[in-house]
């Protein structure tokens, strides 16, 4: 208790949250016009994102699983009814380890960036920042503008650093997910007008009102919460994404650079599904289980739609983009299976993605390096010349699949065990994916990596490098070893789940025995 | 302690042969791994024997998931059953491995060869470990990547990447049904722990419960999702496209995986789970009928194949389809022991094929060959044994035979003594599938060893005995046809079955006699008149005969009858036309979705009606972008980050005011 105290006096969570954006403040001092200054520049963000990364080990370290709600808490007055108010529990606490342990990875896979490097390397440190600033926040307007805030730096990212179409695709990226949010900070005004409060915790423990209301005819049945519900579902389901608001992503990630990839899919995705958790399930339970046949449905379309589209994808990085929607789908169907292994394995999925997806996205970028294309039928017998980098993609591409003895597996197979339980159909939609998946990498893998080399280009193709295969290092080391031994992460994470659960099987049968009792007591009037 | 050096030392050795071999060498990375898998065998037929003995027990390793009451426990189970596979495994792996450090003598990534024939070994001994429905799981998702890594070795040829990768996805499509049946089990039984499963089956006989919007049965049920794996793996009907492919893989990897045990974890899956199926008449009615068809179906397209190893593979495919009936008319005991022998035949055979292949020069037409008999007497005389221990020659109504005598007899005769639905289609399928089999078997002899030689010179100028490494596996492996069926007779399935197996096959009904309890099955077995006992061989008999008439005495026989009958010819030959039906029903018809969803859905569709919405918004958004690109970027950003700032302030201050 002491050592947590000790976290929680110093304002060590501001500390790391902040850091990255101190990082930032200060390369403005550097100067860029020199030939060597680049290379400064790249060591000085490598360095800054390593100390974060260091920072934050004592927030693993010290927490405890074991103690239900939050931890590490830091409250002070800010703005009148807005607080600065952070803090973590075992929900958020993963998503702040993967953001800090990537982030140095995606700095030094950058390291070959050459155009206004400076910026380059502040918006990285400005949306680390702002991503660790999403996942701690416990003030909802905080987390609001930490959320939104990270919109910017991506869309940077991609508008500046992207590939040919990057205009055409940062303001897909931007519009979409904007507009989804807006009906969310009209939600969250409400609510804290309604609460009386913009604190996390306090509206989580907050009932609101699932009397049903009509509007335009229409009956919401659990009245305002699913309103509410509704609003943070449009910005969550783009930030996922869900189908059929997904088509921003194959254009986001074809023309990120590699390292905006890398951060979009392994944890900016991974905001819609905190959101739901942190969110949806605990503040508005009652909508969450009355909506959540919708978010199956919508959830085994992305399933098996994304997957037949990924199989007849041209470019590499769509391909993996399309699979990300797949698996987010899973997801997603795991949250709103609303069980135990529902949840543990939508959470397990998501920090799994994190790595596999994030390595994925590094593959292609070591090969678009050499080559600058992404074009599957350009490539073909990789391995001929590059052996290290077909065991590699051959790892990864397997724990796409879910192989078990991956960490891939063990996310699909719980969250699949938890969907069953709360629909057959369903999960036997689902688990298709299971097959088509394979389709669609095995192919890819036979198309790039296999066969003869028939392109004369690829002729001198050299295998990754010692850079190259120090980033993906600790990725191969985390896929295999949270696929053994997935309770590293997940005795992180169960308990808050289950004190998550509890919460929300409670209110949802307050709901319905109320619903039971005004219907008994309904013919006695 | 000795299970988790079965298991485990073959994965170290994977390891080392695949990451290390540049540092000891490509000789010590093919000896270590087969020293290895030769220490693991010894170690295995120890346990075999302990086991036997009462010796029996479950090693934990490690937990792996736990998840609420969902408990996933890396441990070693072993039990008979597992005995009985351990050694199957480790035995045939360890020879397999030795013959392939001759057989991949010329072969430039002999490392990684061995690195995945010992971490295929690996993931089988996990599989057939597993105490739990995961951890087998992960066995049999093992084999199936090791698989797929093999049949691809030679992974610049196209046909081999092709038959790769079909091996896994079809398999996928049978994990599928076998990954519902893991969800469905968890459900019902809140466990998929296999003691605790099997304490609670009988709870459940007659049970139904919700699936698919329906009330159905639950253990028909689960178990029907649990054959659907079972299906996939080994090859039985609808799912059996993948193995005739998979012959794409080097011979020693057929003689491995695709003969003598990944294919035979199907069946071990429905024999561990025996107090499942047998609580399930309905599945097992499916489980012989399947069985059954398949052993009929695959043995018509094994008559006309020319290639040497495609003809074993339907060989297997058929094999399996016998010990699936067996199974499916309630006698795992007869399921087991014809695993256990035809590990021993077929990959005889197998390995005995690579002989002559490695001798051709990669030749692999049967057409090409002829009178081998003369250059390769040693392997010509071990692929005798095995055909005579495949067709099933021994002497009737005694128990003296070669293996596949004692064991498929034994499986027709519990069809034909067997209470079970569909046991008499069984009997009948199986006793023509006998004739088939002998004549296919010795077609392959006749074409490829005896007569005369119909390839080209230069080839047979070069051909050659294999070297001693090559041979010293099929005498093992002879010796082991020879004898396998009559020594462990009584044990698999006499009248010590009941105390062999302990507990681990589970039955319904038992007979008592003289104090020795024995399956109810097996009692009726060896109570079946004497004209059943006979007609196995009999069948085998009049196969002999024919094929001693078509390729021996009047060669010209075969193509006559191929000319008088073209559409039937064909049809054996195209395999039923399966490949192209599913190519035609799923392949296609998934591909072109794709390409719909994609260009019409995403694109027209979704992107057309967004873009829709915001072409009031496009002039704004052309002119920002001009801007962002001239360099106005962060003044672009900063105002939207302060209008954000303004619209909450004025809400949060300005509304509630």
């Amino acid at each position: 208790m002491s050592d947590a105290s000790f976290i929680s006096e110093y304002h060590w969570l501001t500390f790391v949250t902040f850091l990255p954006l101190a990082g930032a403040a200060l390369l403005l001092l550097f100067s860029d016009s020199e030939e060597g200054d680049q290379l400064q520049i790249k060591r000085f963000a490598l360095g800054v994102t390593v100390v974060v990364f260091i920072a934050s080990i004592p927030l693993l370290m010290l927490f405890d699983p074991t103690q239900q709600g939050y931890q590490f808490i830091e409250e002070t007055e800010w703005l009148g009814l807005l607080k600065y108010k952070l803090g973590v529990d075992g929900i958020s606490l993963p998503f702040v380890m993967l953001t800090t342990f990537l982030m140095p990875l995606t700095i030094l896979a950058s390291w070959g960036v050459s155009k206004r490097v400076k910026e380059y390397m502040i918006a990285f440190l400005v949306l680390e920042t702002l991503m660790i600033g999403v996942f701690v926040a416990l003030d909802m307007i905080l987390f609001y503008l930490f959320f939104e805030g990270g919109l910017i730096p991506m869309f940077l990212i991609i508008g500046v650093w992207g590939g040919k179409d990057r205009i055409y695709a940062s303001f897909k990226f931007f519009l979409y997910t904007l507009l989804g949010s807006v009906l969310m900070l009209i939600a969250m005004l409400w609510m804290i007008n309604e609460a009386g409060t913009s604190d996390i915790v306090q509206l989580q423990e907050y009932t609101f009102s699932s009397t049903p209301i009509e509007i335009l005819g229409l009956t919401l049945p659990a009245g305002m919460q699913t309103l509410l519900w509704l609003a943070f579902f449009a910005s969550f389901a783009v930030k996922m994404p869900m189908w059929p608001v997904h088509t921003w992503l194959p254009d986001a990630h074809v023309q990120a650079p590699t390292a905006g990839s890398v951060i979009l899919a392994a944890v900016l995705l991974k905001m819609g599904g905190y959101g739901f958790l942190r969110f949806s399930l605990p503040m508005f339970p009652v909508a969450s289980d009355q909506m959540a046949t919708f978010v199956f449905t919508l959830s085994v379309i992305a399933i098996i739609y994304t997957s037949l589209v990924a199989l007849v994808q041209e470019d590499i990085k769509k391909l993996i983009a399309y699979s990300s929607v797949a698996h987010m789908g899973y997801v997603t169907m795991g949250i709103f299976a609303g069980n135990q292994q529902g949840v543990d394995g939508a959470m397990f999925q998501m920090i799994s993605h994190g790595f596999i997806s994030g390595a994925l996205f590094l593959l292609v970028g070591v090969i678009y390096d050499r080559m600058h294309t992404r074009d599957i039928g350009f490539y073909g017998g990789l391995a001929i010349r590059m052996p290290i980098y077909a065991t590699v993609m051959g790892l990864f591409a397997m724990a796409n699949v879910g192989l078990p003895g991956t960490s891939g597996f063990v996310g699909e197979i719980l969250a699949l065990t938890g969907t069953f339980q709360a629909s057959t159909w369903v999960a036997l939609f689902a688990t298709t994916g299971v097959i088509l998946s394979a389709a669609y990498m095995l192919y890819m893998y036979r198309q790039v990596v296999l066969g003869e080399m028939t392109n004369p280009k690829l002729a001198e193709i050299t295998d990754m490098n010692g850079r190259e295969v120090f980033i993906i290092a600790p990725l191969v080391i985390g896929t295999l070893l949270l696929g053994v031994q997935p309770g590293l992460v997940m005795d992180i994470f169960a308990p808050a789940v289950e004190h998550l659960l509890d919460g929300y099987d409670s209110a949802v049968a307050a709901a319905q025995g109320v619903m039971d009792t005004a219907a008994h007591s309904a013919p006695a009037h | 302690m000795i299970a988790k050096l079965i298991v485990f030392l073959p994965l170290l050795g994977a390891f080392i042969a695949g990451f290390f071999w540049r540092y000891i060498g490509e000789k010590a990375a093919q000896w270590l791994p087969t020293g290895i898998l030769f220490l693991c065998a010894a170690l295995s037929w120890m346990t075999f024997f302990s086991v036997a003995g009462g010796d029996a027990g479950t090693v934990p390793v490690a937990n792996w998931i736990t998840s609420g009451d969902f408990v996933a426990e890396w441990a070693l189970r072993v039990d008979m059953l597992t005995a009985v596979m351990l050694v199957v495994v480790t035995t045939v792996s360890a020879l397999v491995h030795l013959y392939s450090t001759g057989y991949m003598a010329e072969d430039p990534a002999k490392p990684r060869f061995f690195a995945y024939l010992s971490l295929f070994t690996f993931a089988m001994l996990m599989l057939v470990t597993a105490d739990n429905l995961l951890q087998m799981f992960f066995g049999w998702e093992g084999v199936g990547l090791a698989s797929y890594l093999l049949i691809g070795f030679w992974w610049k040829k196209p046909s081999a990447n092709a038959a790769a990768i079909k091996a896994f996805v079809v398999n996928r499509v049978g994990d599928f049904g076998f990954a519902l049946g893991i969800f469905g089990i968890y459900m019902v039984f809140g466990t998929i722990e296999f003691s605790e499963i099997f304490e609670q089956a009988h709870h459940f006989d007659g049970q139904t419960f919700r699936f698919l919007g329906a009330d159905w049965d639950v253990l028909t049920t689960l178990t029907f999702l649990l054959f659907i794996g079972a299906m996939g793996k080994s090859a039985q009907l609808g799912l059996h496209t993948w193995l005739p492919d998979a012959m794409e893989g080097p011979t020693p990897v057929s003689a491995l995986i695709h003969a003598a045990t990944m294919v035979t974890a199907g069946v071990f899956l429905v024999c561990r789970m025996s107090p499942l199926f047998e609580l399930a008449p309905d599945t097992l009615w499916f489980v012989t009928i399947i069985g059954a068809t398949t052993a009929f179906f695959a043995a018509t397209i094994g008559l006309v194949q020319y290639d040497i190893k495609r003809v074993i593979a339907y060989s297997t495919c058929s094999q399996l389809g016998y010990m699936f009936f067996a199974a499916g008319v309630g006698a795992y005991e007869a399921a087991m022991f014809h695993l256990f022998t035809h590990a021993f035949f077929k990959a005889l055979l197998f390995l005995g094929a690579g002989s002559v292949i490695h001798a051709m020069h990669h030749e692999q037409d049967m057409r090409q060959y002829g009178g081998l008999h003369k250059v390769i007497p040693i392997t010509s005389l071990m692929m005798l044994i095995g055909t005579l221990a495949i067709t099933g020659v021994g002497i009737p109504l005694t128990h003296i035979g070669f293996a596949g005598f004692l064991s498929k007899d034994m499986i027709i005769e519990a069809a034909y003594g067997s209470q079970n639905a569909g046991h008499l289609y069984a009997f009948w399928i199986g006793v023509i599938a006998a004739a088939m089999t002998s004549f296919y078997s010795w077609r392959l002899y006749f074409k490829t060893f005896l007569g005369t030689y119909r390839g080209d010179h230069h080839t047979m100028e070069h051909a050659h005995e294999s070297p001693m490494v090559m041979l010293i596996p099929l005498f093992v492996l002879g010796a082991g046809a020879v004898l396998a069926g009559m020594v462990f007779y009584e044990a698999f399935v006499g009248h010590e079955a009941y105390e062999f197996w302990n507990g681990t096959l589970f039955h319904h009904h038992y007979h008592e006699d003289h104090g020795t309890k024995v399956a109810e099955v097996l009692h009726l077995a060896h109570d079946v008149p004497a004209w059943v006992k006979v007609a196995p061989f009999v069948a085998m008999l009049s196969g002999l005969v024919l094929a001693v008439i078509f390729y021996l005495v009047s060669p010209g026989i075969p193509d006559a009858l191929d000319k008088r009958h073209p559409a039937l010819h064909e049809f054996l030959q195209r395999k039923w036309y399966f490949d192209e039906l599913y190519d035609f029903l799923f392949v296609r018809p998934a591909m072109w979705i794709g390409r719909q969803l994609w260009k019409s859905g995403d694109g027209a569709v979704i992107d057309g009606t967004i873009n829709g919405i915001a072409m009031g918004a496009v002039p704004a958004v052309s002119e920002a972008a001009r801007r962002a690109q001239s360099g106005y970027l962060f003044r672009y950003a900063s105002v939207m980050i302060l209008g954000i700032i303004i619209i909450v302030s004025w809400f949060l201050f300005g509304g509630r005011a």
